[in-house]
């Protein structure tokens, strides 16, 4: 069968290594022929710098354990080192999951203080965090209205990422990921008038959140990860 | 059928038993029948500021567990003939009466009174839960102090739960002009802005309640008192009349008092 056309195919490009696999053959094969081929080219690209090696599975589900499994074979040879695999198949619980966490959740009211709203996904809330009051979020937490009380954004995988928006920002404490922080002394004086929409992000840099105008963050700040999920 | 409202506040001492009395006395001036409900078991002190004690014989635990007729446990007012309370126990604690057995007595006063006005006691508790359980309408009570803010809140949260009651009132309690002026306490605004709710009305401190407290006869009988003034008017709003707030300060500007005439704050 590998005599027809071959399982693996290998492709050079500028950026690294493309491994186009067949998606109709068993899989077993296919990890037999994808070592064979890379123990064929091992000498070619020996001594070179690291490889970046993409993965594209076609129409071939692949199992978490697969996946460990392709990437150890291929890590298997010091300088190949995989980027990213690709399958067009994904479970439906890997699909709702995704989607939960990637949807926004719309939510009108006031969160009082003993109270705690927790969403999967991105919180958008219409109405004031008072103090002793909780929302959380798994990716990023959009306020208009008075943040009060603690915000907790990005409790999910790449929190770190997350983005926590106020129309008043004075916080008792706000969790970006891993990270908090808190109000530096007592209650924070109440917005004037021109106040502008805040935005608190972490700094990578410095390893703090930042509280900075929602602008000068557009600017420093990769925001449009954050916006491509909208 | 009668309308029960709870006057609640989270936090202790902040005036839930002066404004229930208050209100009480003030409805029954405007010859509404009225029938106050002390929950505050173990803890009385309604009777104490109607100048009641002397006159209880059966009490609300006793009512609940059917050792009396709830008709023999109402003590009637000494000074308005619409006016009666029912009084808690003083020798048990809350767990004594369950709300069930509340909202039943509750029910059953609404068929032969205007208004049940059930004074809390403080905190979230059984007490708490007692005393909403056959409510249609909550007083929040605060004064100006960030602590007591931050109670109402979480009272407010609480009551919003409880689908059977209306939105909850404001009642901001204990105002000190001179502090206000000073910038030393919350501002009526400040409060608004976080409580977020309907304001009912402002009662300014007054030395007038603690001296009428102490005689067993609620302010809003002594109608010079500017806290009297401020609990007929809270009286009229419950009634449905549109009064204008108060003002805080003493000398107003012709624009404010013109305003103020017109109903517009």
């Amino acid at each position: 069968m590998s005599a027809n056309h071959p399982l693996v195919t290998m492709k050079g490009r500028k950026d690294g290594l493309v491994l186009v696999m067949d998606d109709s053959c068993a899989y077993h094969d296919l990890l037999h022929e994808l070592k064979e081929k890379l123990t064929v080219n091992a000498n070619l690209y020996k001594n070179g710098p690291v490889i970046s090696v993409k993965v594209q599975a076609g129409n071939r589900y692949l199992s978490e354990s697969q996946r460990d499994e392709l990437k150890k074979m291929i890590h298997a040879f010091d300088y190949l080192k995989v980027d990213e695999i690709q399958s067009n198949v994904m479970t439906f619980e890997e699909f709702s999951k995704k989607k939960t966490q990637e949807k926004i959740v719309p939510i009108a009211r006031i969160i009082r203080s003993g109270q705690t709203l927790s969403v999967e996904g991105d919180l958008l809330l219409i109405g004031d965090v008072n103090p002793g009051g909780i929302v959380s979020a798994t990716g990023n937490i959009y306020i208009f209205g008075a943040l009060r009380g603690i915000a907790l954004a990005g409790s999910g995988s790449d929190g770190k990422h997350a983005v926590i928006c106020a129309s008043v920002m004075s916080p008792t404490q706000l969790k970006i990921g891993q990270v908090i922080s808190r109000a530096e002394s007592g209650p924070v004086e109440e917005m004037n008038e021109n106040q502008k929409l805040e935005c608190a992000y972490l700094d990578e840099s410095v390893g703090k959140i930042v509280i900075d105008r929602m602008h000068s963050v557009l600017k420093k700040h990769d925001f449009s990860f954050a916006l491509e999920k909208m | 059928m009668g309308e029960a409202i709870v006057v609640t506040s989270g936090k202790g001492g902040v005036g839930k038993t002066t404004t229930s009395a208050n209100i009480g006395t003030v409805l029954a001036l405007q010859g509404k029948k009225v029938c106050l409900v002390d929950t505050d078991i173990g803890l009385r002190n309604l009777d104490v500021v109607m100048g009641l004690e002397n006159r209880i014989i059966y009490d609300l635990v006793d009512v609940a567990h059917g050792r009396c007729k709830l008709n023999q446990a109402l003590v009637k007012d000494k000074r308005f003939e619409c006016l009666s309370m029912l009084p808690a126990a003083q020798t048990t604690d809350k767990m004594a009466v369950n709300p069930s057995e509340m909202k039943k007595m509750v029910d059953e006063l609404k068929a032969d009174f205007d208004y049940i006005i059930i004074d809390c006691p403080a905190g979230i508790e059984r007490g708490f839960r007692n005393a909403v359980a056959g409510a249609d309408h909550a007083i929040v009570v605060t004064t100006p102090e960030i602590s007591s803010v931050r109670d109402a809140d979480r009272i407010i949260g609480l009551l919003e739960q409880e689908k059977q009651i209306t939105p909850p009132r404001l009642i901001i309690n204990r105002i000190r002009q001179h502090m206000l002026k000073k910038g030393e306490m919350l501002e009526i605004d400040e409060i608004m802005n976080i409580l977020a709710i309907d304001l009912l009305g402002i009662v300014l401190d007054d030395d007038g309640v603690i001296s009428s407290s102490n005689k067993g006869e609620p302010v809003v009988l002594n109608p010079s008192s500017k806290a009297s003034q401020a609990y007929r008017n809270i009286g009229r709003r419950i009634l449905g009349e549109t009064v204008p707030l108060m003002a805080i300060e003493e000398k107003n500007g012709f624009l404010h008092r013109f305003k103020s005439l017109l109903g517009m704050r």
